[in-house]
């Protein structure tokens, strides 16, 4: 892995890691309205992910690019969630000035979100 | 039987020799199958109808010789139905290349299949539209507006194998339904069969993007390896008639078909997976399943269907003035600060020699460019980079090119007045085409399919061009 590792910090029992390296995820777009469908690579950190990618959380991340909704959607079954930021891409593929008009590099910037792992997930 | 639905490309861009692998496998395999290409977006629809209303004979995809040319012949041979949305704008130009490339091939012709009823523009006034959910934007004057076109469902695309077409060109329609075609015209499912429908549906959906189930836009290094992706096989569907699906890829191919691969896949521009809308069908994915059955060989199980809404998705292309783009390079010792010395220049000349309602935007960019050697020896060796190397990058929008120009001409300006050791300008200007999503009631759109007779467009672009001289 790429990562230092974790430094035990916060609450007693938890640990701060990178979002990326507990899961993956991918971008997609309709107009001003992005998807990013996020993954736990093992199922026991799903719950991990749901306890800590909120939709508050990820509104805040994205807050600067001039989001107004988020909502997740939850899937069990794919230990995973589909995430809606709606209002983020700042006129979308054919009206943003950004290089990226589809957003799709905006999978990292979630993924860059720092997390709080319990400490005996930590491997 | 099983049906197998293999993906020629992805994307208006895609690799133009991904197919040929694809169709190999389906000629080893010997099973009723067909060949999708699928090239239309948001973007390439607007950039078509920018190319259309430039030029009367463009406005289909661009690369269209190029993917076709090397499996036309063995899918004619061997019976492999080809469906693709590259007519985009102009559905007639590409019916006219493919009937070209056909006279070229073994056979000497092919029967063309042609999609028609997506372009709603004369009628749009008239239409009872509302507004499509996320869409924030007014429907632009009747001077602005450009084109209309509908997603329109499986059915015209059916209509069209049904008539014999061994090429189905499309402008408009719902991707998957590009997939889900082939299937109700091999299985003759029913059109209300809802968990056949949304299977089908599915299967169009991880196979639409190509490569992206098969390894592609997946790969990071030290986190997700994938191997070979130089040649990463696009993906092959396999279909049963009750709706199971298995996702695969050529052997010998690169790139690779996990649970993973595919979970990143199936919500790709999903919204609420409960209710994933399409023409033909509502797709429930809530209880879906992702198994890996071996290798190269992943499941997907557990997909239902609902009721088809009751209304179409339109994307509406009008005038978006015009957007320019220009960059310079500062590398080296303290490059960052100089690029932001550039930024901070530009920024106050743009207040005075440019409109306030001039929208900007500018980017530091930058690891290692400018002084590297074409062969890349110093990313190479200095894999931390050259001690800075930065490229600023303004964008601009306006309605008038002029000051897009202008804006643009003050980056330039930055070689002799701006800081120390800037180079590498490069500027751009495009006419831009925004777009904006609309909804259609289903019972306002008429879609059908007709057979392609070449000589009968020869005479109609021939009296067309006798008008327009008459006019002019």
């Amino acid at each position: 892995m790429p990562y230092p590792e974790p430094n035990v910090a916060g609450p007693v029992g938890s640990a701060e890691v990178p979002l990326h390296r507990l899961a993956h995820a991918r971008a997609g777009d309709k107009g001003e309205r992005l998807n990013l469908a996020l993954f736990a690579f093992e199922p026991h950190h799903y719950a991990t992910l749901v306890e800590e990618v909120t939709e508050a959380r990820v509104l805040a991340l994205f807050a600067h690019r001039g989001a107004s909704r988020v909502r997740r959607y939850l899937m069990p079954g794919l230990a995973g969630m589909n995430l809606v930021i709606d209002d983020v891409l700042q006129g979308g593929v054919n009206g943003a000035l950004n290089l990226d008009g589809h957003g799709k590099t905006l999978s990292f910037l979630l993924l860059g979100m720092t997390i709080r792992l319990p400490v005996a997930s930590v491997e | 039987m099983t049906f197998l639905l293999g993906s020629g490309a992805g994307f208006s861009g895609d690799r133009t020799d991904a197919a040929i692998p694809v169709v190999a496998e389906l000629i080893r395999r010997g099973q009723p199958s067909a060949l999708i290409f699928e090239t239309l977006g948001e973007r390439t629809l607007a950039a078509a109808h920018r190319a259309l209303r430039d030029d009367p004979a463009a406005g289909y995809e661009p690369l269209l010789e190029e993917l076709l040319t090397p499996v036309l012949d063995d899918c004619l041979t061997h019976g492999i139905a080809i469906l693709g949305n590259f007519g985009a704008a102009n559905p007639d130009g590409a019916c006219r290349i493919v009937a070209e490339l056909a006279a070229g091939t073994e056979r000497g012709k092919a029967s063309i299949g042609r999609v028609q009823g997506d372009d709603i523009r004369a009628r749009l006034g008239e239409l009872d539209l509302e507004r499509w959910e996320a869409e924030n934007r007014e429907l632009p004057g009747e001077e602005a507006l450009i084109s209309a076109n509908v997603y329109l469902g499986a059915a015209p695309l059916v209509e069209a194998l049904a008539l014999g077409a061994e090429v189905v060109v499309s402008g408009r329609v719902a991707d998957p339904a590009l997939f889900l075609a082939p299937l109700m015209h091999h299985f003759g499912w029913a059109w209300d069969d809802w968990d056949r429908l949304a299977a089908g549906m599915m299967a169009g959906h991880l196979g639409e993007c190509g490569a992206q189930v098969t390894g592609g836009y997946f790969a990071d290094p030290g986190c997700k390896e994938v191997p070979d992706l130089a040649r990463v096989g696009y993906p092959i569907i396999e279909v049963e008639e009750d709706g199971r699906l298995v996702v695969t890829k050529p052997a010998g191919t690169g790139g690779m078909v996990t649970a993973r691969t595919v979970k990143e896949q199936l919500l790709y521009e999903v919204h609420d997976p409960a209710n994933y809308l399409t023409p033909d069908v509502v797709v429930d994915l809530s209880a879906v399943r992702v198994e890996e059955l071996g290798r190269d060989r992943v499941a997907v199980t557990g997909i239902r269907g609902k009721p088809a809404p009751q209304r179409l998705k339109t994307t509406v292309c009008y005038e978006g003035g015009w957007q320019g783009e220009a960059e310079i390079s500062y590398a080296g010792p303290n490059a960052l600060a100089r690029a932001r010395l550039a930024a901070e220049v530009l920024r106050e000349r743009l207040t005075f020699r440019a409109p306030p309602e001039l929208r900007s935007r500018l980017d530091i960019v930058g690891h290692a460019s400018v002084f590297d050697s074409d062969a890349g020896d110093l990313q190479r060796t200095l894999p931390g980079g050259v001690g800075g190397d930065y490229r600023l990058r303004l964008a601009v929008e306006h309605a008038e090119r002029r000051w897009v120009e202008r804006a643009t001409q003050e980056l330039l300006a930055l070689y002799c007045a701006g800081p120390a050791g800037g180079g590498g300008v490069r500027r751009q200007f495009q006419r831009r085409v925004c777009t904006a999503s609309y909804l259609v009631r289903r019972g306002d759109v008429n879609a059908c399919a007709t057979l392609f007779d070449a000589t009968l467009f020869e005479t109609k672009m021939a009296s067309q061009r006798r008008a327009t001289h008459a006019v002019s």
